[in-house]
This record gives C-alpha cells, structure tokens and sequence, in this order.
C-alpha cells in the first residue's frame, strides 16, 4: 500500500509542477507537453518514454487499489455484523473515507484522462494543444467542470493527508514526537498538493490565464 | 446439639527436622524424581490459572508432565491475582537496609500473630529471592530506578524496602507473566487449557484425589476429567461477605468441595479485613474496591475530634483533628499491620466520629505530602489509585481528602496442607490463598502474591514428583463407580437448584449472608453475636433451599445458576467460619474476639491453650464437624504481645 | 433517575439476535454502569424472564473481562474507563442507552453480550512471552533496564485484553493490542532473543485469527481504557519488515 501510494504521490508532484507551468505562458506549456512525449529522444523512439511513465502510473494504480480492495474486504469479513448504534469519527475523518475518497478519485481520473488526455470530452480535444484545451476547460460559464474537479482534489488532499501519515507509520515510525511530526508534514503536503493543483483552474475562470 | 466434636490431633509429617535454614534443602533432596520419560504418561490437573495455578501449570508442563488446567474466567489471564496492586516481598536486600531471609521469616511469623508453621515460613522466605529473578526473566516490567536498577518499597507494616512493584499493578504484571508461560505450553500442546470451566466435585478412588467434575460454563455440558493428581489453586473465599475486594466470581466451591470429600479445613475464620477501601455508597454496591496500602506511607489518616463534625473537611483546623493512628502507635504511624489500622478505624466510627454520608469512613489525607513532595511526585507515584478514585466516588482526592473504610480483603484460611502442600486427600495438592500454610492469623501487605508464586513455580513442582513417583497409579476412567457418582451428585445439585423455582434471587440471599457475616463475625466477633449469627446462617439457608429463583436452564450459559452454587457452598462455610471463631477464645491477627483484649484494646492471646491449626473435619450434612490440633512449635521466633506502639 | 436500555439479546452462537428495550427506574448517579444492568437482572429474573448475559469480574478496571458497546462507544463515553468503573453519574436523566456486545468476527457472540476472546490468547500463544524456564533466571540485577525502556515497556504492558481496540477498529484489527505485547516485550533486554520470531508469530496469529487489516485509523487507541499509545502500532510494523526483510532474523544481524 505505502510504496503504490508513494509512486502515485511522485507523479502527483512531478504532474502538479507541470501544470504551473500554465502560468509560464501558452507556448512553453504546449512545449512542456511536447517535451513530455519528446524525452529520451534519440534513445527511445516517440512517445516511449512517456508510455514508459504511463505503464509504471497504471501498475501502481492497479496495485494501490488491488491492495485496498483486499484491505476493504479483509474488513468486511472482520465485522459481519455491524453496530446498531453507528458513531461519530473518534480518531481522524480523513482516515475513515480513504476508500470512498479513493474511489471518487480514481472516477475523477478517468474523467480527467478522457478530457484532457484524449480530449474525447473536451470542447476543444485538440491533442497538440493542451493549453488551449485547460483554459477551455475552466471557461466561466464552464464552472461545473471546475467546481468537479475541486471536489476531487479536495478529496485527493483528505486521501493524502491520512495516506502520507498512514504511510511513515506503515513503514514503521514509532516515536509520540515522530507521530506528531508526520501528521503535520501529512497536513503541510496535502494542503500544498491541492492549492497547487487548484490554482490552475482558478486563473483559468479569473481570466488570470486565457 | 453440640456444634463441633474433638477429633485426634494431627502433625505437619513432611518437614525435615534440624536448623530450619537446611530444611527446605533437605526435603528437596529427599524427595523422589519422576524419570522424564514417564512425566508425559502422567496428568496433573490444575484447578485456577491466578499467581499461584497458573505458574504451577506451566512449570509442570515445561518438565514435561500433561497438565489440564480450568478457570472460570473467558481467559487464565484474568484470575483474580491480576487485580493485585500494592507489590510482592522478597528478601534481596538490594537497599542494604538490614533485610535478609531471616529477618522476612521472622517479620512473617510475626506478624501472622504466632499462628503459622516455622518451616512453611522460612521456605517461603527462602524461595522469595528466586521469584523476583523469575519473573525479571519473563519481562515482568518492575519499577526501576534511575540506574536501572529495580526499586523497592516498604510496605504494610514492614520496617525495610523489601517490596518489588510495577506502578499500582504488580499482581496484573507477575500474572501476566505466569500466563505468557501457561500460553507458551498451551501453544506447545502441553497444557489443555478449559476456561469458562467450573469445577463442581472432587473425583476419589480408592481414598486417592483422581479427577474432577467441571461444568462447561457456556453449554452446560457436565464432564469428569480423570488425572494422576489434583492440585487446587481457587483462591480465596473473601466472597462469603458479599463486599469483599475480590473479584465476583471468587469463590469457595472447589476447596468447599474437596472439603465435603474429607480434606480439612483449617482456620476459617482468620480473615484478613484491609484498612483502605472506598466506602460503601448504597445498597447497589457489588463489591468494594481497594485504595493501595501504599498510600498509607503519604497519606495520614485522621477524624475530627468531636463526634458528628459535618464540616467540610477542609475547613476543619488541624487542632480539631484527631490523628489517631499516629497518636496510638508512635513508632509506626500511619504503616501499622491492617488488622490493627482497620480495628482502629471501626472504633473511631463506632465512638460516633465517622466521615462520609454513612458515617462509615475515616479521611485519608495527602495535602501534607502535596504540600511537602509536590503535586507531580504524589501523581507519580499514586496517579492511577487517585484516577480510581476519582472515578468511582467524583471526587478529587488532590483536592478533598480520600474516605477509607475497611473491608474483607484476604482470607487466611483455607485447606489444611503439609510442608508438601498435600491436604488430608493423599494427591490432592493445594496452593496459593486457597490453603491455610503461610500467613498464621494475618498476612502481611505484599506476601500473598510471594506465596502464590513460591507454590506455583517452585515448592509444587517439586513435591508433587515426589507423590507421583510414588506411582504408577492403576488407570481409571470416567466410567469408575466413584466417579459416576461425583457425577450425579452435580447433576442432581443443578436439577436441585433449578427445581425450587421460588420467588427470591440469590443475589438477595448472598447480600442478607453478608449482612450477618459482617456484624458477627467481620472485624469484631463475640460469642453472643456468634452464636446468634450461627442461629441466623442455618434459617437463611434453609430459606435458599425453599424460596430461591433461578431462571433458566443447566444447558446454556446460565450465571444466575453460577451464582446459585457458590451461594450455596458459602451458606455451608459461613457456618462453619462462625463455629472456628466461636471456639478460639483468644485474639489473634485477623481474628478479634470483644472478650479478649488487653486493657488498651490490644488483641489479647492465649498461646497456652490457642497456639495451634484448627483442622476442621466434614463428618456428614447436618453432623456436626471434627475439630483435629495441629500444636504450633516456634523454636526460632518466640512467640511475644506484639506491639506496634 | 429513569432510563431506557436498548439491549442486544441473543439466545446464543446461531440466534439471530436483535434489540431489546427495557426502562430502567430510580437509578442511583453512585451507581456503576454494571450495577445498574444488575438491578435490571435482579427484576427480569423474579418476572421470570432471562436475565442479560455480560461478562465481568474484577469491576475494577483491571482484568479485562467486562466489555460493552454503550452508545457506539466500546467502554462507553468517559475516556480511559473500563464498563465496569464507568459510572451512572456520566449520563442524564431520561437517555436512551444502546447496549451492544464487541463485534468481530474473531469475536463471536456466546449469548447476549458475551463473546468469545479467546483469539487473544491464541496471539500470545504464538509468540507473546519470553522463554525463561522456572529456575533457570539469572540474578535479576544482573541487566539493568534504562529506566525510559522500564517505563514504556510498563506502559504498554498495562493493557487488560478487554477488545475495545477491536470493538472499535472499523477494519475490526486486532492491531494495537498485538502491539502492546510486542512493544513491551521488545523494549526489554530479555525480549531481544525472539524478537522477530515473535513479531512474525504474533502478527500470522492475528491475521489467522480473522482480524482486519491496520489502516492506521487510530480509533483503537480512542477506545482503549489503558490508553496504549498509537506509536505502538509503528513499533510493530518495524519489527515486521526487519523481520522479514531478511537482515531481522538472520544471525548476528
Ligand atoms: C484488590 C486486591 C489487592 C491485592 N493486593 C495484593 C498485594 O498488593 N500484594 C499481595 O501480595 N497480595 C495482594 N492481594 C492478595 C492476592 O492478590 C491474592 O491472595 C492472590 O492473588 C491469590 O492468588 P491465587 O492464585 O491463590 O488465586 P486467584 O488469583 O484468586 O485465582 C483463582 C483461580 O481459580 C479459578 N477458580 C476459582 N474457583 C474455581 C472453580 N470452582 N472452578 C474452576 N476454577 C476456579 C479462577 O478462575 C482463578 O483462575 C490482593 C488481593 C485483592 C483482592
Ligand atoms: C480506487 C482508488 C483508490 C482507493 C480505493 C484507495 C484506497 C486507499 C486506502 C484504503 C489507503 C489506506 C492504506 C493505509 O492506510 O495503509 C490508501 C492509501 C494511500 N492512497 Fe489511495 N486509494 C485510491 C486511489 C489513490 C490515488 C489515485 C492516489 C494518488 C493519486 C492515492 C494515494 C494514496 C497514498 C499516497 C496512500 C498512502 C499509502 C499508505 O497508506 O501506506 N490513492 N488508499
Ligand atoms: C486542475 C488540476 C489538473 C490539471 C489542470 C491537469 C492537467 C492535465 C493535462 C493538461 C494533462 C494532459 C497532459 C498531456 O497529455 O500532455 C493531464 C494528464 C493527466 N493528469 Fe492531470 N491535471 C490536473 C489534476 C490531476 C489530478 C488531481 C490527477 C490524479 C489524481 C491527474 C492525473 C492525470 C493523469 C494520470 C494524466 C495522464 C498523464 C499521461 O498522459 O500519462 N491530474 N492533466
Ligand atoms: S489494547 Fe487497550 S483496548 Fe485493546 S485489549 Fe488492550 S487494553 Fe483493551
Ligand atoms: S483503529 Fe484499527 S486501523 Fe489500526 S490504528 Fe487502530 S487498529
Ligand atoms: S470487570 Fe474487570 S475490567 Fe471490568
């Protein structure tokens, strides 16, 4: 679980820097995505390397929710009968919607992939041209996609804020002092995460970006 | 008709003579060993997993002999040695304050006020050093000091740090530790562990303890298990008072049983009343819960002067307080031995000068060791007890003083055993507070807990070879006419119990026992409230047998059918209890008889006509009992008035 | 002051079971939550009806044998209180109290509210002690213990057994009462010879035994009545993949 969710985490980061990009102006971004589909060259024909990333993203995908679907299940099976008496989250909500919140995210995923990978849903889906395709995304009158997109990252940032801290402790930190600093470092990272990733559609619908 | 008859006198036959520090070595040498290849072809049954069963069960098992063990609990660990807090005595010497074996025999025999056996005594002195290094090699988590080092404490009357501890709950860690043993030989498949398994009959065949009746406590199911030997590790019966610190479930029926089939029971009445519990607050009250003895080295214990102060004790100005404890006993204060600082709390209440809505208290106060060690060293050292406390009465003991008042703790008494701790049913062993040997008249603070694991790990083990390679016993069977009948003795009892179908719970008739044990025979026992008592005990038992209600059936998990038997069992001890009392007409340790005090109150012996065992017989239901002497010697502790003054 | 009670009844292990109201009068504040269920006993037995089944013992705290579900709470609603120290002054007059036992299936309902821990016993069976047959211990003093590995080693070896840890993981894991054994056993120079033999029995144990999976939810130490801290649960998990990261049980490693 730790390591698929840690591989998932890199290629949020790495993603997230490439969407600020937006903000270095049309061509460069466009360029940035060229270049993505670029590297490697002449050592790796066309979009190898890109695949190469691609590949490794959906073996982590697909292992990450193998191994929480396993978890959900073991779960299922250690409580078959559930409490009358249903209670408020004692410990931390963000720890009590990882699956939910997980799933929403992988929905938002492939949402997002149709939109703004093959463009099949994107009132542009011109394949070249990413730029043109974000800031047609988050047009004004466009502001559902927006407000979807915020639901998800939102919900990325809770799935984070449990999964880096669940994370450390998976991988065995121990100490009360080490707890209290993971759980802020979890906190501190997720909330970055999100006004990262939110910043991009929030200039696109103020017209920072167009 | 008379209420006891004179049996013959009887002697302790196993102790080895010569100097006493060479007995315990001697009979270890003498006794005879089983050859490891036949331990396994032999079974030794242990009823109880507390300190002292569940220690015995895992050495015997590790020497390789098949052990089956019961509780009546869901899990070994939860015998009532867990509930244990103050700490367990062992003479290291570690402080260099003057302590050594013989000083912890001496200080036991005395403060069992004369009536114990010299040679049980020192053993169990002697083996005290070899448990502490026991248990620290099991990961028993003791108090250590800064260095490292394990810290001691003194204790209950004693005058050295001789005290080992885990925080408030040393008896938890030292079972905790007999019970990852037991599991390791369960896991081994050594042990057959039984838990919810009540043992409800003794099995004899011919005049030798066989085998047991049990009851599966969660279908009901009667079954008789055959062994080698029986060893009886139940505990205490503190319980025949309905309040007691124990635990609910303790109980008398397995030693009560054993009894019925000709053990002896010796000592009934010497029990053990401790000084610091937590006031009754109603008559909803279930069971009394102890304040550590240990408080007693910070707190101070005082009333006001004058009869029906209501004051808030606060308000109250020192020189209207009356501390009385240090006031009678100089020299040892507030640490007096329980018998002494709870016989002196009752008088005080008594005299009209009680604390609390009932009267029935006395303050245990700590604002001075507040004011002199600080807040954060009494937390230290006493947060979880003051957390309790807080707990059950809602009040702040940083802030009010704590309200103490005594209650049946411990009872001294119990099967009569041998220096092998064999009762008076050859293979039928008994260890732990469930026999009579160690602590005479009164057990001193923290030596319990010494006694139940110097049985288990390492006088039993040691004895019982010595029985069993005496064998080997002829193969018996369940199917063996004795045991056939033990068998439906039970049944017939269940069938009995759930037959009268009347319109009283037991929980009425173990409360109302209570009542009369408390009055006559609890702190203060005279022969007029005695015999009253005596009187009283036989109507209320035959009213059980008429009017009790037990719903339900014998094939299911049933506790009111639980409770019904132990009651029952109680009913029959508490008779007898009254008649050991009525019989000794002296003083002595836990037992207190009104017509026998010195002229300052003083618990006054008669080591002329008193100084020995009383072992008492069961003739037949309805007969009276046979009172059989064991003459107490003391060749090294010369018997003297104890004073604590 | 007046209650209703909402009980879970079953009959026993293959009864269906449901919820059963009973009001409950004149209820003392000075009461114990257990002293309250016996006087509803005490009444169902005389109008000849069962009386609730509900383990207990000790009714102080300490042996671990009295668990309950009070109002979704395992141990009810006062932190670090066993049911049986749990008092009646912490509710109001007048409440409805839902009263359910553990649920797990390692943990299977007996009747009423008893269940069947024996699960526990069977974790420390594989791996929960440290080897020292009686006699054979060296001079106690002979290793000194630092007193800050004394005291945690104390601190997690307080824990009773009860199952609240269970009883209230939503992935129903065993986790930090495994955890608690483990720590106190690893902390200790004694524990050192098996310590990844133990962790690795311990923890098969656990998962053999049907308990969930640890997603590091942190209820668990919320519910414990012993407060056994969550960074217990990193302890074990680093035990566990040194031990089976090979390195951890390899000699001289
Ligand atoms: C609150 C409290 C505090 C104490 N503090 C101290 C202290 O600080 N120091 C000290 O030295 N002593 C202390 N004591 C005394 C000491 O704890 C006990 O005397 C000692 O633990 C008894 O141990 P045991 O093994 O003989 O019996 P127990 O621990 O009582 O075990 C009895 C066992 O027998 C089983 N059993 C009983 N009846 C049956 C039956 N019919 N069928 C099957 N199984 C049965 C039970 O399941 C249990 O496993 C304290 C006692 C109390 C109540
Ligand atoms: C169907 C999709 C998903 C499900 C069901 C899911 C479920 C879970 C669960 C149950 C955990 C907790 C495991 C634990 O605490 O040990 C977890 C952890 C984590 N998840 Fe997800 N997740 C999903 C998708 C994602 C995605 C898309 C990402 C990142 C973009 C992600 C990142 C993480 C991280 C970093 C962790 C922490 C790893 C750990 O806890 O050790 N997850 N996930
Ligand atoms: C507002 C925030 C986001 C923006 C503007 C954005 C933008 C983009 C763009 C433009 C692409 C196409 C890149 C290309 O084809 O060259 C892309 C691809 C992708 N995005 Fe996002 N994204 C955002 C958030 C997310 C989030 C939160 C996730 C995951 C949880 C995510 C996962 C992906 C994936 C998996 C791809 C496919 C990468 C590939 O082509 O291999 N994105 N994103
Ligand atoms: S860890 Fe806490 S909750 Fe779990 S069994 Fe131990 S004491 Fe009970
Ligand atoms: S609540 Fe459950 S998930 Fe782990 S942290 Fe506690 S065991
Ligand atoms: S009954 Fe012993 S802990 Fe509650």
């Amino acid at each position: 679980m730790a390591v698929t969710g840690i591989l998932l985490v890199l290629f949020l980061i790495a993603h997230m820097l490439g969407n600020l990009k937006v903000f270095t102006g049309e061509t460069s971004f466009d360029h940035y995505a060229h270049w993505l589909r670029d590297i490697g060259k002449p050592l790796l024909p066309g979009v190898w390397f890109l695949w190469i990333l691609r590949t490794v993203l959906v073996v982590a995908v697909v292992a990450h929710i193998w191994a929480a679907t396993v978890l959900a299940l073991r779960a299922r099976a250690a409580r078959p009968v559930k409490y009358a008496h249903r209670k408020k989250v004692r410990g931390s909500y963000a720890a009590r919607t990882m699956r939910w919140g997980g799933v929403i995210i992988l929905l938002f995923v492939i949402y997002h992939l149709l939109d703004l990978t093959t463009g099949t849903l994107n009132p542009v889906g011109n394949e070249g041209k990413p730029y043109g395709n974000v800031v047609a995304d988050f047009a004004p009158e466009r502001w559902y996609v927006t407000l979807f997109y915020t639901l998800a990252i939102v919900t990325l940032g809770f799935h984070l804020r449990h999964g880096a801290f669940s994370a450390f402790r998976s991988l065995g930190q121990q100490t009360p002092r080490g707890e209290r600093r993971a759980r802020n470092a979890a906190l501190v990272f997720a909330v970055v995460l999100c006004a990262g990733y939110l910043v991009v559609p929030f200039a696109v619908l103020t017209g920072l970006v167009s | 008709m008379e209420l006891f008859t004179q049996g013959d006198p009887i002697a302790d036959t196993k102790a080895p003579a010569g100097p006493i520090e060479k007995r315990w070595e001697t009979r270890r040498f003498e006794a005879k060993l089983v050859n490891p290849a036949n331990r396994r072809k032999m079974t030794v049954i242990v009823v109880g997993t507390g300190l002292a069963g569940g220690s015995a069960a895992a050495t015997l098992a590790e020497q390789g002999y098949h052990v089956k063990s019961y509780c009546y609990q869901d899990s070994p660990r939860r015998a009532h040695s867990i509930a244990a807090q103050g700490g367990i005595n062992a003479a290291k010497n570690y402080r260099n304050d003057g302590d050594s074996v013989h000083r912890l025999f001496y200080d036991t025999v005395k403060g069992g006020d004369f009536r114990s056996r010299e040679s049980n005594v020192h053993r169990l002195a002697e083996v005290s050093v070899n448990i502490i290094d026991q248990c620290v090699a099991q990961g028993v988590p003791f108090a250590r000091e800064y260095g490292g080092l394990l810290d001691t404490r003194s204790f209950g009357g004693a005058q050295v740090q001789r005290t080992f501890y885990a925080r408030g709950q040393t008896g938890q860690q030292l079972l905790l530790g007999a019970y990852q043993a037991l599991e390791r030989q369960i896991g081994l498949g050594n042990v057959e562990m039984n838990s919810r398994h009540e043992m409800l009959e003794l099995v004899i065949i011919d005049g030798k303890a066989r085998g047991i009746v049990v009851r599966d406590l969660v279908t009901g199911e009667i079954s008789t298990e055959m062994a080698d030997a029986v060893v009886l590790a139940s505990g205490g019966y503190g319980n025949v008072f309905y309040l007691s610190t124990n635990a609910k479930g303790c109980n008398v029926t397995a030693t009560w049983r054993a009894h019925r089939k000709g053990a002896y029971f010796a000592n009934p009445c010497y029990t053990q009343i401790h000084p610091t519990c937590i006031p009754v607050s109603g008559d909803h009250q279930s069971k009394l819960t102890l304040m550590s003895e240990s408080l007693r080295n910070d707190g101070r214990v005082w009333v006001p002067k004058t009869k029906g102060d209501d004051r808030n004790p606060r308000d109250i100005p020192e020189d209207e307080r009356d501390y009385y404890l240090e006031r009678i006993y100089p020299s040892f204060g507030n640490l007096v031995p329980r018998d002494i600082a709870s016989r002196a709390a009752k008088n005080v209440c008594d005299e009209g000068r009680g604390v609390g809505p009932t009267k029935l208290g006395v303050y245990l106060d700590f604002a001075d060791a507040i004011g002199r060690l600080g807040r954060k060293a009494i937390e230290a050292k006493y947060g979880n007890l003051f957390e309790m406390y807080e707990r059950i009465t809602g009040e702040d003991p940083y802030e009010v003083p704590m309200r103490i008042y005594p209650a049946v703790h411990y009872t001294m008494g119990g099967l009569w055993v041998d220096y092998d701790l064999q009762s008076s049913i050859p293979g039928l062993f008994v260890i732990g507070e469930a026999n009579f040997s160690d602590h005479g008249a009164n057990r001193l603070g923290a030596s319990a807990l010494m006694q139940g694991l110097a049985d288990g790990y390492f006088v039993l083990p040691t004895t019982i070879a010595n029985y069993l390679a005496s064998g080997p016993l002829e193969k018996v069977d369940a199917s063996h006419p004795a045991a056939v009948e033990a068998r439906t003795d039970v049944e017939d009892r269940i069938q009995r119990l759930l037959a009268v179908n009347g319109d009283r719970t037991v929980d009425s008739f173990h409360r109302e026992l209570g009542q009369i044990m408390w009055e006559h025979c609890g702190m203060e026992r005279s022969e007029a409230g005695l015999r009253k008592a005596i009187g009283e005990i036989r109507d209320l038992r035959d009213a059980f047998w008429q009017r009790v209600k037990v719903s339900g059936t014998g094939e299911e998990l049933n506790q009111s059918l639980e409770k019904a038997g132990r009651v029952a069992d109680f009913f029959e001890l508490a008779e007898l209890m009254c008649i050991d009392a009525l019989h000794r007409e002296e003083s002595c340790g836990g037992h207190f008889r009104a017509e026998h005090q010195t002229p300052d109150g003083e618990a006054q012996r008669d080591d002329d006509r008193f100084a020995y065992v009383a072992a008492w017989e069961f003739t037949a239901t309805g007969e009276p009992s046979a009172l059989h002497k064991e003459d107490l010697k003391f060749e090294y502790v010369h018997p003297t008035q104890r004073s604590y003054k | 002051m007046n209650l209703t009670l909402r009980i879970w009844r079953q009959k026993g292990p293959e009864d269906k079971g449901r919820m059963v109201t009973y009001p409950v009068n004149d209820v003392s504040p000075d009461m114990s939550f257990l002293e309250m269920l016996d006087v509803l006993n005490e009444r169902l037995i005389l109008d000849g009806e069962d009386p609730v089944a509900f383990d207990h013992d000790c009714r102080e705290g300490i042996c671990g044998m009295c668990g309950l579900m009070i109002n979704g709470d395992a141990h009810g609603p006062q932190r670090g209180t066993t049911a049986c120290q749990l008092h009646m002054r912490q509710f109001t007059d007048g409440e409805t109290i839902d009263i359910e036992p553990w649920r797990a299936s390692a943990f299977p309902v007996i009747k009423d509210l008893v269940v069947n821990r024996g699960a526990f016993d069977k974790i420390i069976a594989a791996g929960g002690y440290i080897t020292a047959p009686t006699g054979s211990a060296p001079e106690a003093h002979s290793t000194p213990v630092a007193k800050a590995n004394a005291d945690a080693a104390f601190e997690s070896a307080a824990c009773i057994g009860c199952g609240a840890c269970v009883a209230a993981c939503p992935n129903g894991s065993g986790m930090l009462f495994t955890a608690a054994k483990l720590t106190q056993l690893s902390l200790l120079p004694q524990g050192q010879p098996e310590r990844y033999t133990r962790v690795i029995g311990m923890v098969d144990a656990h998962d053999e035994a049907g308990f969930g999976g640890c997603t590091n939810a942190g209820e668990c130490t919320v519910a414990c009545p012993k407060g056994i801290p969550l960074n217990t649960i990193g302890r074990l998990n680093r035990d566990y993949l040194a031990a089976t990261t090979k390195g951890g049980n390899t000699p001289g490693s």
